[in-house]
């Protein structure tokens, strides 16, 4: 059993909510309420992840990464290390191929806010920041939840991105999916075993929480 | 942060102009203690016109001022946001908070005072719209009278300004109309604010509004009393918008001999003497009309006083019983077969034994005529 592949995973998996779910309240808010011409071009890029071979997208990602690279250049300036084949390589990966995950449950549960109901906010006096805290995110909560569990769970499981940004560097970009890949080519079926088990256990636990939570939505008038 | 009482509060002005996406056209006041009621077919701009005095919509060119703030001045850049314009919407589906309990959908408005004092507050408002009770129910768990007082209970409590309504009374039973219609009487007593109400129901306009105004492709037709708007249209658009039936043409023929001050029209053929305070010379092309109640039916027994003014023959080709009343139609005896509308008690029917096809004569009040221009520019007519 690799615990510093699982701890690593829980690691990528906490970063990516923490950074995602901001930045996908915002796309969401904004592709729920804005008509534009190029919306269905944006929410297909979005989507994208959603059907683009992991390791196509990992290939994409890598050359974005290298040295070579605008980005990967301004990264290797800056901090002086490669975003390939390191964590905040893995993480901002990570954050592209949950973008549909997260965007996309939250963009329905803010459509599903009547624009009546923000504008009795305004009118009652409330800003744009106190509209969001005291009516729309409340609102959007099961949403919210959702795209929680679906990032959490998802990031815990990619494989093919992982192996094309990442590696195989342990304590530093080696997964649980790919500690599991790493020691079935070990022969090691007892420590593949063990811990498929407890990646099903933690994906059932969150897809499962997404449900239970659905179920139990209030259904407002 | 302290806002002024509602008793400082002055009356709004409103004029707001655009061509698209919605036109609009639209001049009109309304002073504190005033009900002003904005009438006109769906689609006419109504709810445009509340949603621009809320700050919701920005017109391209407009200027409202409440009291001595201005809010929208597109000459001057002024656009004040919906925050800082002190209005209470009542919007037409009620747009509750559906999260939060009646209390805190009314304490979410109640950000100008201290923290402790908002609940207290809510009561209060609660109880002023006779909800004292249901504070903790949910939006859902109310009936739609009930929402609707929530709804109204929020939008008073932030002290506004000017009160908007928009179809206040759309969504709920016939029984829970008439209630809150009472009520709104009763508030319009005890606040002193310009309130502004938009209905397609010209009943519940007369009936509760000091003033209409009626809009038409977001366009003011005429600013009047209701008894005005109704009786003494600007123009046939606005009879046809308020309902009047008994709309014609006609031809100004000059002083009536016998009675000073009376006009002489020749209606397809018959001279009607008409009481009619403009001044029309002779020869003018004019649209007319008569208020259903202005139309007197000659009862063949005995005669009334009013029967000697204009007396019309013809003869009645429908009886309609609706309710208490029965809807006349009466074919004059002329070539082309004018129609007049008007209604009789069903026990004067009954008793007379009136029956289609039957002759008849009716006068037309003198006084009831209302003589307008004809193609009139629907130039707005400011009258009090």
């Amino acid at each position: 059993m690799d615990w510093d592949a699982f701890s690593l995973s829980l690691e990528l998996a906490a970063w990516t909510c923490t950074l995602l779910l901001p930045l996908a309240t915002l796309i969401a808010r904004w592709l729920a309420w804005h008509r534009f011409r190029l919306r269905g071009f944006i929410e297909g890029l979005i989507a994208l992840p959603l059907v683009l071979p992991p390791t196509v997208l990992g290939y994409y990602l890598l050359v974005a990464f290298s040295g070579n690279s605008l980005l990967g250049g301004m990264y290797e300036d800056l901090f002086g290390q490669t975003l390939a084949f390191s964590f905040e390589g893995l993480l901002i990966a990570s954050v592209i191929f949950n973008l549909p995950f997260a965007v996309q449950p939250l963009q329905r549960a803010f459509e599903a806010i009547p624009q009546n109901v923000r504008e009795a906010a305004w009118c009652s006096g409330l800003s744009g920041i106190q509209t969001f805290r005291r009516i729309e995110l409340p609102l959007a909560w099961p949403g919210a939840i959702t795209a929680l569990a679906l990032t959490f769970a998802h990031t815990l499981g990619e494989f093919g991105v992982v192996l094309m940004v990442g590696g195989n560097i342990p304590g530093e970009t080696r997964t649980a999916a790919i500690a599991i890949y790493d020691r079935v080519q070990a022969f090691d079926n007892a420590a593949a075993g063990a811990m498929s088990a407890l990646l099903l256990a933690l994906s059932f636990l969150a897809i499962g929480m997404v449900f239970v939570l659905g179920q139990r939505r209030r259904v407002y008038v | 942060m302290s806002e002024p009482s509602p008793k400082t509060a002055g009356s709004i002005h409103v004029s707001v102009h655009q061509d698209a996406p919605i036109r609009l056209d639209a001049d009109f006041s309304c002073a504190p203690g005033e009900i002003t009621a904005l009438i006109g077919p769906s689609g006419s701009g109504k709810t445009s016109v509340l949603r621009c005095i809320a700050g919701l919509l920005h017109p391209s060119q407009g200027r409202i001022a409440c009291g001595d703030r201005v809010w929208l001045d597109t000459e001057r850049g002024i656009a004040l946001s919906p925050q800082t314009r002190r209005v209470g919407l009542v919007f037409q589906d009620y747009a509750l908070f559906p999260h939060l309990d009646a209390r805190d959908n009314v304490c979410l408005a109640l950000g100008h005072l201290a923290r402790n004092k908002r609940r207290r507050r809510a009561a209060e408002l609660l109880a002023q719209v006779r909800l004292a009770g249901l504070d903790r129910r949910m939006p859902g768990e109310l009936s739609g009278g009930q929402r609707q007082r929530v709804a109204l209970a929020r939008a008073l409590a932030r002290e506004p300004a000017v009160l908007l309504l928009d179809e206040p009374f759309s969504a709920v039973d016939q029984m829970t109309r008439r209630k809150l219609q009472e009520e709104l009487a009763r508030l319009h007593r005890e606040i002193h604010i310009p309130i502004l109400l938009v209905t397609h129901d010209l009943n519940e306009a007369a009936v509760l509004a000091d003033r209409m105004v009626v809009l038409s492709h977001g366009t003011t037709l005429q600013s009047a009393a209701p008894d005005e708007v109704m009786n003494r249209p600007a123009h046939r658009g606005v009879a046809r918008l308020v309902g009047q039936r008994n709309l014609f043409s006609g031809t100004v023929k000059g002083p009536a001999p016998a009675s000073p001050g009376k006009l002489r029209l020749d209606w397809a053929g018959l001279e009607l003497t008409v009481d009619d305070p403009g001044t029309w010379p002779p020869g003018t092309e004019v649209d007319w009309l008569i208020p259903a109640s202005a139309i007197l039916w000659q009862r063949p027994d005995r005669p009334t006083a009013g029967d000697s003014e204009n007396p019309v023959d013809g003869r009645i080709t429908e009886l309609l019983v609706l309710g208490d009343n029965c809807a006349v139609t009466f074919a004059l005896n002329t070539p082309d077969g004018q129609e007049l509308h008007f209604s009789l008690p069903v026990h004067v029917v009954r008793r007379h034994g009136l029956m289609a096809e039957e002759r008849a004569t009716v006068s037309l009040l003198a006084a009831g005529i209302h003589l307008m221009q004809v193609n009139s520019k629907p130039a707005v007519q400011y009258s009090n």
